[in-house]
């Protein structure tokens, strides 16, 4: 068993754009398919959301707002789990509600 | 005859506490000689009120003869340590008289603390619950062998092996300090919705006295609730779950002894005092910023003292078990959020699902796919629940399962 990073990507005014209703389906849809992933025993951490301003810091030292809001792919959250090949990871975000307009990246986290 | 019915109702409450008591006087290290004075004292009992009859308090005679028989063993082990040592040139100092203190605070205290002395993840749990059986509930071990359908040498062995571990690791009868409170919470916790499961899901010629196990364990949560300091919201929502899976009792087992599965039981023998309780606990748990795995399991059992089907009931009792799973996993929890799922999104979803869990080795897994494919695929339902026919262990288990086969 190997732990894996799965990295949403999506469109923070997509968001933005949602009713209440349309907000608690879509809660509701995250919460089945992470409660799916659960359900087989392959979560390691539910993980957290991200907050859409942020900054990055680069060059010599030096800090500039984020484009987060502004990209389509900006990195919005994530999520751990394990499984036993990069393929099996990807079968379990298949379903994640970011998709089809967002996408999830699924990266092994090597181990020292 | 009278005395003959209060002794063993008497043995097992008092048992416990006169144990705890003396346990808490003698150490861990001498807690068979507690025991043995707990028992000498009932054998005693046993024999005088065949005789004389029923003393006018029965209680008070029993603390009596235990607090004799304890100061007596005291002494005994004094005039050794007195004369004996004294004969041998050490320097003894001299035993002073003290009473033993049998009074309801004390009581209380030292079944406390004996309660997480005995639930201490150093030793395992299987050793923990025949601990607890023997010591806290005052079953006798023929008792806990039948109830296990294991034989008395089998149980003599693991309480043995229990105290000795008990003992190598050197743990004190004491209440834990506050940093590690929640921590040694947690291990009773966990204990005690195990003791209450040994008697809810078990079903066998001892029904009734798996049911006293499921009471006993209520006891003891009541206990820790009774308690200020550990009066906290998982504990009382240990106590809702177990009320509200209590209620159902009367209802799960038919006139014959075969389990009656929830969606055939009859409602009206339910017991509603029982899931009033629940929904106090239930309240009360609800208070502060944490919750617990119990807090998740009660809400679901609450939303299971209705019967009737309804969307909100399914999609409340899913979004439940989607968090109780991210919170901490376990097979069965996996196998009823599926079934849960099934209820709000159809069998074709559901069946998808389920294959994903792989837990082959489960007999409930095989009956739950059994259920799925009911309807969708006939043939491939009867394979399902034909494999968990022979992996079910229990007689009731067997029986509910080939019923399944025979309606197909």
């Amino acid at each position: 068993m190997k732990n894996f990073l799965f990295l949403f990507h999506g469109n923070y005014n997509t968001m933005l754009e949602r009713t209440p209703d349309e907000m608690q389906a879509n809660m509701q849809r995250w919460m089945d398919w992470i409660g799916g992933i659960a359900a087989q025993d392959r979560l390691v951490d539910r993980g957290n959301r991200l907050e859409p301003a942020g900054k990055i810091l680069s060059g010599n030292n030096v800090a500039t707002d984020g484009p987060f809001t502004e990209i389509k792919e900006a990195l919005m959250g994530y999520t751990m789990v394990k499984a036993g090949s990069l393929e099996e990871a990807v079968k379990l975000a298949v379903g994640c509600p970011i998709l089809p307009g967002g996408s999830v990246e699924v990266r092994e986290i090597s181990v020292m | 005859m009278e005395s003959k019915e209060l002794i063993p109702h008497l043995f097992r409450t008092e048992y416990s506490k006169i144990t705890a008591v003396l346990c808490r006087l003698f150490g861990f290290e001498h807690i068979e000689i507690a025991e043995d004075i707990a028992s000498d004292t009932f054998l005693t009992a046993s024999e005088i009120w065949g005789i004389k009859g029923l003393p006018d308090n029965p209680v008070a005679w029993l603390y009596g003869v235990a607090k004799n028989k304890a100061k007596n063993h005291l002494k005994h082990h004094q005039v050794f340590t007195s004369k004996v040592a004294v004969s041998l040139g050490s320097a003894t100092a001299a035993l002073p008289e003290f009473d033993i203190d049998l009074s309801n605070q004390n009581i209380t205290d030292s079944q406390l603390q004996m309660l997480f002395a005995i639930c201490h993840p150093a030793i395992s749990s299987e050793a923990q619950i025949s601990l607890a059986l023997r010591i806290l509930c005052g079953f006798g071990i023929s008792e806990i062998a039948d109830a296990f359908l294991i034989n008395k040498e089998t149980v003599t062995k693991r309480l043995y092996r229990a105290r000795e571990a008990l003992r190598s690791a050197k743990i004190k009868i004491e209440f834990p300090n506050p940093a590690e409170l929640d921590k040694r919470l947690d291990a009773v916790l966990t204990t005690l919705y195990l003791l209450f499961n040994e008697g809810y899901y078990s079903v066998n010629h001892q029904s009734t006295l798996r049911k006293d196990f499921c009471l006993e364990a209520m006891r003891l949560t009541y206990q820790l609730i009774e308690n200020p300091a550990t009066n906290l919201p998982a504990v009382n929502a240990l106590v809702a779950l177990m009320s509200f899976q209590a209620s159902r009792f009367d209802a799960r087992i038919d006139a014959d002894g075969e389990l009656v599965l929830y969606a055939d039981q009859d409602e009206r023998l339910w017991n509603a005092e029982l899931i009033a309780q629940g929904k106090y606990f239930l309240g009360r748990a609800s208070t502060g910023k944490s919750f617990s795995k119990y807090h998740l399991e009660a809400a679901i059992a609450n939303w299971h003292t209705i019967k009737e089907d309804t969307p909100v009931k399914w999609e409340n009792i899913l979004m439940l078990y989607n968090e109780l799973l991210i919170l901490s996993y376990s097979p069965i929890a996996a196998l009823n959020r599926t079934y849960a799922l099934y209820k709000c999104k159809g069998k074709p979803a559901a069946i998808i699902e389920a294959e994903k869990l792989k837990l082959t080795n489960n007999h409930l897994y095989f009956a739950l796919l059994g259920e799925l494919y009911t309807g969708i695929d006939d043939a491939q339902a009867k394979r399902h629940f034909t494999t968990a026919l022979n992996l079910s262990k229990t007689a009731a288990d067997k029986q509910a399962l080939q019923k399944k086969i025979d309606t197909l």
